[in-house]
């Protein structure tokens, strides 16, 4: 993976466009040369406890991400997969522990533009905008661009994710597959080098699942992305991750980490229980 | 199912009292639904825990296979009945929340300080182009229930007023009654009580809705801050509404007091006009004004805030509204309360 993927650069720290003095006229896709920064783990976590007041939904979470893979995060239902998610952007105060996203510490979401695209489990996209204002967003926001160069760049992500004909929809006029993708789109629209999905094929049939997962290691593969996936969809972390975490609901903490093909046979019973689908009582 | 309520009553009389070893015979059982299978199998892991011996025999297949379904059940805990809150708990739990609720207001007040001064030193980063449709919803869309409930607040004092005005020949002064209540303080609180009503419950759902779908949340991971891509527009609007709706309120209800004043209290337009106009001076207008204001910015900053503070779905959501709209409402007599006492302090 690491092979095919095209190195990404470093992040330069943006500046809203309303700072003159600092516009964006840098493409964070532009390919890189320092091989040290490429063989840096993205993203870095040590010791990560996570949790609200006395309440500890994981602790001592210890993995690294490598540049350009597949990464997912993996864990029954209510383990705290899409709360590890949400401690790793920056929307929670870890209780104890190190982050560290590309080289910049702990995500700092009031600090200015992250290095990284999120998905959210619904897509979360803005119902007062239509499908096309939302991936304009973040590219009227932070780049000083011309609205024709905006509507532009909007419209290849939105054709990237096969969504060029609904740029003129409402989100309440898509279906969960389409929110999925323009949602996709939006997290693409600053060129990232990395993006987190949260559940990205739940609640899709399979065809539709299966489409998306091409469509994210395609991205993955052409654009040089690291793509960490919340799932707990098994034929789509062995169709697309590289590696993976797995989180356990009882021992609150990591209880495999490796290429998922490779955990199937994995002597642990409650890892190799959840990845042969089977029940806790046969 | 539909007599397991009989069966339930009459099988635990039967098992009441000392007994060694009790056998339920399901011999003549040709079938039996799962609540009612279930219910034996707790009987019989009561009575075991009471050490009666219960068998559940010569049940057919059929039956045998729902029994063996429910016995994993065995040893279910009753469900506990929660005990009623004591008064003393009760004042203690809402202490600690209003200590939360305050301590949540201050926070978004600190956000709301920084996002007003980053937005003064970066006025193009404001999400301005909202402020205009935020108008039209808040203020073009509140004209016509605005005219109708001011006009009817200035027809239903006037009408109250005129009786009593009629004792003493004073039926001219119903015009300076009317005028200077509404411009002073009828007619700002009205008005911001339709509008707490319309656009702060309005904003309050909006933005919760969009907390509860991870829209909030979409738009911190984007760089944006919600403060000002969500609440300063909305105060914006607000505050550029508010005060033009109160000044039309002021004009309506002055209408109905002098539709009074010419069907009952057999005044002329022209007398009624000039009386208001003599009795109302600039200064009553621009207090109303300066109240309008200022509930302006509390409505839009209380209902964002619960907004904002929204959890759990769309129960959340309807907590948060109406607690916008109760905490307006509360905040906008108490905020009256204060001008009118600073402004007779003040003589003004």
């Amino acid at each position: 993976m690491m092979d095919t993927a095209r190195p990404k650069p470093p992040v330069p720290q943006m500046r809203r466009k309303s700072d003159r003095s600092n516009l964006i006229h840098v493409n964070r896709s532009m390919p890189r040369r320092d091989r040290a920064h490429d063989e840096k783990p993205i993203i870095e976590v040590k010791g990560l406890t996570i949790g609200w007041g006395d309440t500890i939904v994981q602790e001592n979470l210890s993995f690294e991400v490598k540049r350009g893979e597949v990464f997912g995060i993996l864990g029954g239902s209510g383990t705290g997969k899409s709360t590890l998610l949400r401690f790793l952007i920056g929307l929670e105060q870890p209780i104890a522990g190190e982050i560290d996203i590309a080289g910049r510490g702990r995500p700092d979401l009031e600090a200015g533009l992250p290095p990284f695209g999120v998905m959210f489990q619904a897509g979360a996209l803005f119902g007062s905008l239509t499908i096309g204002e939302n991936v304009s967003l973040p590219i009227e926001e932070w780049t000083d661009l011309p609205d024709d160069a905006i509507a532009a760049i909007a419209h290849a992500k939105l054709k990237l994710v096969g969504l060029a004909d609904a740029a003129d929809m409402c989100p309440a006029e898509l279906s969960g597959g389409m929110k999925k993708r323009a949602a996709i789109a939006r997290a693409l629209a600053l060129d990232p080098e990395l993006v987190f999905l949260d559940e990205p094929s739940s609640g899709l049939d399979p065809v539709m699942a299966a489409d998306l997962d091409e469509l994210i290691l395609t991205l993955s593969k052409t654009l040089g992305l690291t793509v960490v996936i919340v799932t707990h969809e098994l034929e789509s972390i062995f169709r697309i991750a590289d590696r993976i975490v797995m989180l356990d609901t009882e021992t609150k903490t990591i209880i495999a980490t490796g290429d998922p093909r490779e955990l199937r046979n994995s002597e642990d019973r409650r890892v190799g229980d959840f990845f042969n689908r089977r029940s806790k009582e046969s | 199912m539909h007599d397991a309520v009989a069966f339930w009553r009459d099988v635990r009389k039967e098992t009441e009292g000392d007994l060694g070893r009790i056998v339920f015979d399901l011999s003549n059982v040709q079938a039996a639904d799962g609540g009612v299978v279930a219910l034996l199998v707790e009987l019989r892991t009561e009575l075991g825990a009471r050490g009666v011996k219960a068998e559940l025999a010569g049940a057919n297949d059929r039956v045998e296979t729902i029994v063996n379904l429910y016995s994993g059940h065995e040893g279910v805990t009753l469900r506990t009945k929660h005990k009623p809150e004591g008064t003393v708990a009760q004042i203690g739990r809402s202490t600690f929340e209003v200590k939360e609720e305050a301590k949540a207001l201050l926070d978004f007040l600190g956000n709301m300080v920084l996002a007003g001064i980053t937005l003064l030193r970066h006025p193009r980063a404001g999400h301005w182009k909202d402020v205009v449709a935020l108008c039209e919803k808040t203020g073009a869309d509140a004209v016509p229930i605005v005219l109708l409930i001011n006009f009817l607040v200035g027809f239903v004092m006037a009408f109250q007023s005129a009786k009593q005005l009629k004792m003493f020949g004073a039926n001219i002064y119903v015009a300076d009654l009317v005028g200077i209540s509404l411009t002073r303080e009828l007619a700002p609180l009205m008005t911001a009580i339709i509008v707490c009503g319309r656009s702060g419950a309005a904003f309050a759902a909006e933005i919760g809705s969009m907390k509860v779908n991870e829209e909030v949340d979409a738009l911190r991971t984007l760089g944006i801050s919600p403060f000002g891509w969500l609440v300063v527009p909305r105060i914006a609007a607000l505050i550029l509404v508010v005060p033009l709706l109160t000044l039309i309120a002021d004009f309506v209800g002055t209408a109905g007091g002098l539709l009074v004043g010419i069907i009952d209290l057999d005044l002329t337009a022209q007398g009624y006009v000039i009386e208001t106009l003599t009795a109302v001076h600039g200064w009553d207008v621009l207090t109303g004004l300066l109240k309008s204001l200022v509930f302006s910015v509390a409505i839009g900053l209380i209902a964002c805030q619960q907004g904002l503070a929204a959890t759990g779905g769309a129960e959340g959501v309807g907590r948060r509204t109406t607690s916008s709209v109760v905490t307006s409402l509360f905040m906008l007599v108490a905020i009256d309360a204060l001008f009118t006492v600073i402004f007779r302090a003040f003589n003004v």
